[in-house]
């Protein structure tokens, strides 16, 4: 069996783990979805009252037997209705994922336009002024929580400049491409900005490692010049640990940027999720979660396919 | 390298800056109303949804046979007239014959008993069914009058049917069991588009009786962070918007071109002492704890102002003066003496639970009674929850003490009944009453003259403060922020935003 093969066999156990635990764990948090929608005037309801409620929220059965029957319904491709939308789970999450994933996207090219240069340019000039200057912002990057970030950029754009990105309603990409952009592009930098700061620092102690390698000393004494050393010789060597960081972190963001869509009012999947337990609705919680988990064990295949590509001495498959 | 770094650093974001304030000179729509709220609306079924939001959206789309006013007088809605017969037993109404639901159909009888009688079905689980019991039947005599026949004299169910939760829906959707799906309301606007947690679109209802709104449309946009809604506002992008937190809406004034509605509202803010666990059992103890309280200090430091001391009453028709109330005016010493009195001379340790973010003032409050509250010795541990969790807690009893904010009403009978009388559905949260509370409550319901009531409650009123099962705090305002060029939005107590139906705009 050859290694895509392998890993692409634990992915329905992973996934088969990811839900039981879900299952168990949204119906363990007191309150239901009854006391989601009635709030305190739940306590007002007959017990013949609420059982008719239950019946509908479909948490009137052993949770084993509700398990059962939503794991029947995934193998037939049904993910459930979501009691909030009225609508399949699948159609929900699928039509919020484009701006989560677009989102996710902008994001990593902000990271890594900026963090990689500065990372690399820390390196050359390593405790230079350059490099102090590098990594005293990337510190500040990734200690800033990203909700004082957004805040601050939604504080200076309506007060300095009167305006603010259109917010609410959010216009796909197809639609206005650039109504599209000017909604995204403020999250992008409020998420990018911490994306960023890893990226700078992992590429910068990356280069550091490789220029010190004896590989670069030989190319620099044949007379190659200092930018071809850096970038033909020693930056794809260091590439590794920032295309590991970079995929665990667009893993991260394809499962929402919570804080950042909640700011900036992006109906994202991170918003979805947090709103759907809130309301405790089980089955979009579930589907979520386990699209989420899928997103991530994805890039992570990516990841690792992504390892052999750059360095021909790694095999995959540990053979 | 360095220098064509930092030259595309700076033109990236320029980009972005220009690109943003490109789409962001969009124009103002026509007429249509641009509003903004941080909570959406949870489902469309007017009879069965609770959430404030919720009732918000119905009351623009559905109709009841009565509404409350600005003042909290009962007006007509779908019903013209209405009348009480001498021996208090039956309640007609005549409804307005031009009442028609938005798919053109005119709002019969028929309808009225059909909504009454889902609203009294269990299996609709319509929370509000509590307050029409006494309902033991319906006459339709013809289509413009309804009879309603009451087991017992029931004066507050006028009051009761004024709210969104006795809307009026359509015969045909109730059989058809669409309600809550498709939104067929009488109101003035019909909804075109439901993206819950993100957008809501309604447009008029051109079969209105109240004749033309006037706005085009409302389009409503859930922006979960105040701030955002301030800064959207502030930016001209949204032209009326509900706040709920006092620190976002102290700032609108501040704003040239914003202003601020604000109105004291009916629901109160108040820590719940839980009876039925030692040593809140003991009277003294709970009074000493109402004595300890500065209720001015709490609303200047943790509402920044913004709330008004009260007592249990919070409707201005019966509310009394606070100061002539139990202990309202904070008495530190005498708190000591009662505890001591009580057995308590060194105090004790007690968990208070508070909702995180519901109201967002909760954590503040707590904080600042675990402060006064020291002070007589009492070490209160605060226990923040998430608000399911809380509610959940708060249902069962499952607490000594409780900050809380709970709804008013605009009558003190079906605000209090459900806590303070022996057959309660919510006694298992208040875990007191006694035969005065239980006698006057009786009192006040079959009681039809306003000067009597407004004695009994009173007495009520006085007796629960006494007795302190709650220690009850401050009402707080509702906020509305609005830009300058929305005109006729009359807030109301009661938090409805019925008058944008009325509402214009300048061009």
């Amino acid at each position: 069996m050859n290694y895509l093969t392998q890993r692409l066999a634990t992915f329905p156990l992973i996934l088969l783990g990811v839900s039981v635990l879900v299952f168990v764990s949204i119906r363990l948090i007191p309150g239901d979805a009854i006391t989601a929608m009635l709030g305190t005037e739940a306590g007002l309801l007959t017990p013949d009252q609420r059982a008719s409620l239950a019946a509908y929220f479909g948490i009137d059965q052993p949770i084993y037997l509700q398990y059962g029957r939503w794991l029947v319904g995934l193998f037939s491709g049904d993910l459930g209705i979501s009691v909030t939308y009225g609508r399949p789970v699948l159609a929900v999450i699928l039509e919020r994922f484009p701006l989560t994933l677009e989102l996710a996207l902008l994001s990593m090219v902000i990271a890594l336009c900026v963090g990689i240069p500065a990372g690399v340019l820390a390196a050359t000039r390593n405790e230079g002024p350059a490099d102090l200057g590098i990594r005293v912002l990337a510190m500040l990057g990734q200690s800033t929580p990203s909700f004082v970030v957004g805040l601050v950029i939604i504080f200076v754009l309506s007060v300095v400049f009167g305006a603010v990105p259109p917010m609410g309603i959010f216009t796909p990409i197809y639609v206005n491409p650039l109504v599209n952009l000017s909604q995204l592009i403020f999250p992008a930098i409020t998420l990018g900005f911490a994306f960023a700061a890893s990226v700078t620092r992992i590429s910068r102690s990356a280069m550091l490692d490789v220029l010190s390698d004896d590989y670069v000393r030989t190319a620099r004494s044949k007379g190659a010049s200092a930018r071809s050393v850096i970038w033909r010789h020693a930056f794809p060597n260091a590439l590794i640990p920032v295309v590991t960081l970079s995929g665990i972190e667009f893993g991260y963001l394809l499962g929402g940027a919570v804080i950042v869509e909640q700011i900036f009012a992006l109906p994202g999947i991170g918003r979805l999720v947090l709103d759907a337990i809130s309301q405790r609705d089980y089955a979009l919680v579930e589907g979520c979660v386990l699209f989420i988990a899928l997103n991530f064990l994805i890039v992570n295949l990516l990841v690792d396919l992504a390892y052999a590509a750059l360095d021909p001495r790694i095999r995959l498959g540990g053979r | 390298m360095g220098r064509h770094f930092t030259h595309g650093l700076i033109s990236g974001i320029a980009l972005a800056a220009l690109l943003g304030s490109a789409t962001i000179a969009t124009p103002a729509g026509a007429a249509t109303l641009r509003m903004a709220w941080a909570q959406d609306a949870t489902g469309l079924d007017p009879q069965k949804q609770t959430a404030f939001s919720s009732l918000r959206l119905l009351e623009l789309i559905y109709e009841p046979l009565v509404r409350l006013d600005a003042t909290l007088q009962v007006v007509p809605a779908i019903a013209d007239s209405w009348e009480f017969a001498a021996d208090g037993l039956t309640l007609t109404f005549k409804l307005n014959p031009k009442a028609k639901f938005s798919s053109g159909v005119p709002v019969t009888s028929e309808d009225v008993k059909a909504s009454f009688a889902r609203i009294l079905d269990e299996a609709t689980a319509a929370a509000t069914r509590a307050n029409f019991l006494s309902i033991s039947g319906m006459d339709t005599p013809d289509p413009t009058t309804i009879v309603f026949h009451l087991s017992q004299p029931d004066a507050p169910i006028l009051v009761a049917m004024a709210t969104i939760n006795a809307a009026i829906v359509p015969a045909a959707e109730i059989t058809a069991g669409t309600i809550g799906t498709k939104a067929i309301g009488s109101g003035p606007f019909k909804l075109d588009q439901w993206n819950p947690n993100a957008s809501e679109a309604l447009s008029p209802n051109a079969d209105w009786a109240g004749g033309k709104t006037g706005v085009d449309g409302i389009t409503i946009s859930v922006l979960p962070d105040e701030t955002a809604i301030l800064a959207s506002l502030r930016a001209g992008q949204t032209d009326f918007a509900l706040l709920n937190d006092p620190l976002v809406a102290t700032l609108v004034p501040d704003e040239p071109n914003l202003q601020l509605n604000r109105v004291p509202g009916l629901a109160y803010n108040v820590l719940q002492l839980n009876p039925s666990r030692k040593p809140m059992d003991n009277l003294q103890v709970r009074q000493a704890i109402s004595c300890a309280v500065n209720r001015q200090e709490i609303i200047d430091t943790a509402l920044v102002g913004e709330g008004k001391v009260t007592g249990p009453l919070t409707m201005p028709a019966y509310a009394s003066d606070p100061n002539t109330l139990f202990c309202y005016t904070q008495d530190v010493e005498k708190a000591k003496q009662l505890m001591k009195d009580a057995g308590f001379a060194d105090g004790f340790s007690a968990t208070v639970i508070a909702a995180t973010g519901e109201p967002p003032v909760a954590s503040s409050e707590a904080q600042v009674l675990q402060s006064q509250l020291a002070a007589i010795g009492i070490k209160l541990d605060i226990k923040m929850m998430e608000l399911n969790v809380y509610v959940d807690a708060w249902l069962k009893g499952d607490f000594d003490m409780a900050v809380a904010q709970n709804g008013g009403r605009p009558d003190p009978y079906p605000m209090y009944n459900r806590y303070f009388t022996k057959d309660g559905n919510l006694l298992k949260v208040s875990n007191y009453v006694d035969d005065t509370l239980d006698g006057l409550m009786q009192e006040g319901r079959k009681e039809t003259d306003p000067a009597k009531r407004k004695e009994i409650f009173a007495k009520f009123e006085a007796h629960l403060a006494e007795m302190s099962p709650w220690v009850w705090l401050s009402t707080s305002y509702s906020y509305t922020a609005q830009l300058k060029t929305v005109h006729g939005f009359e807030p109301s107590p009661t938090g409805t935003l019925y008058s944008l139906s009325k509402v214009t705009l300048d061009n």
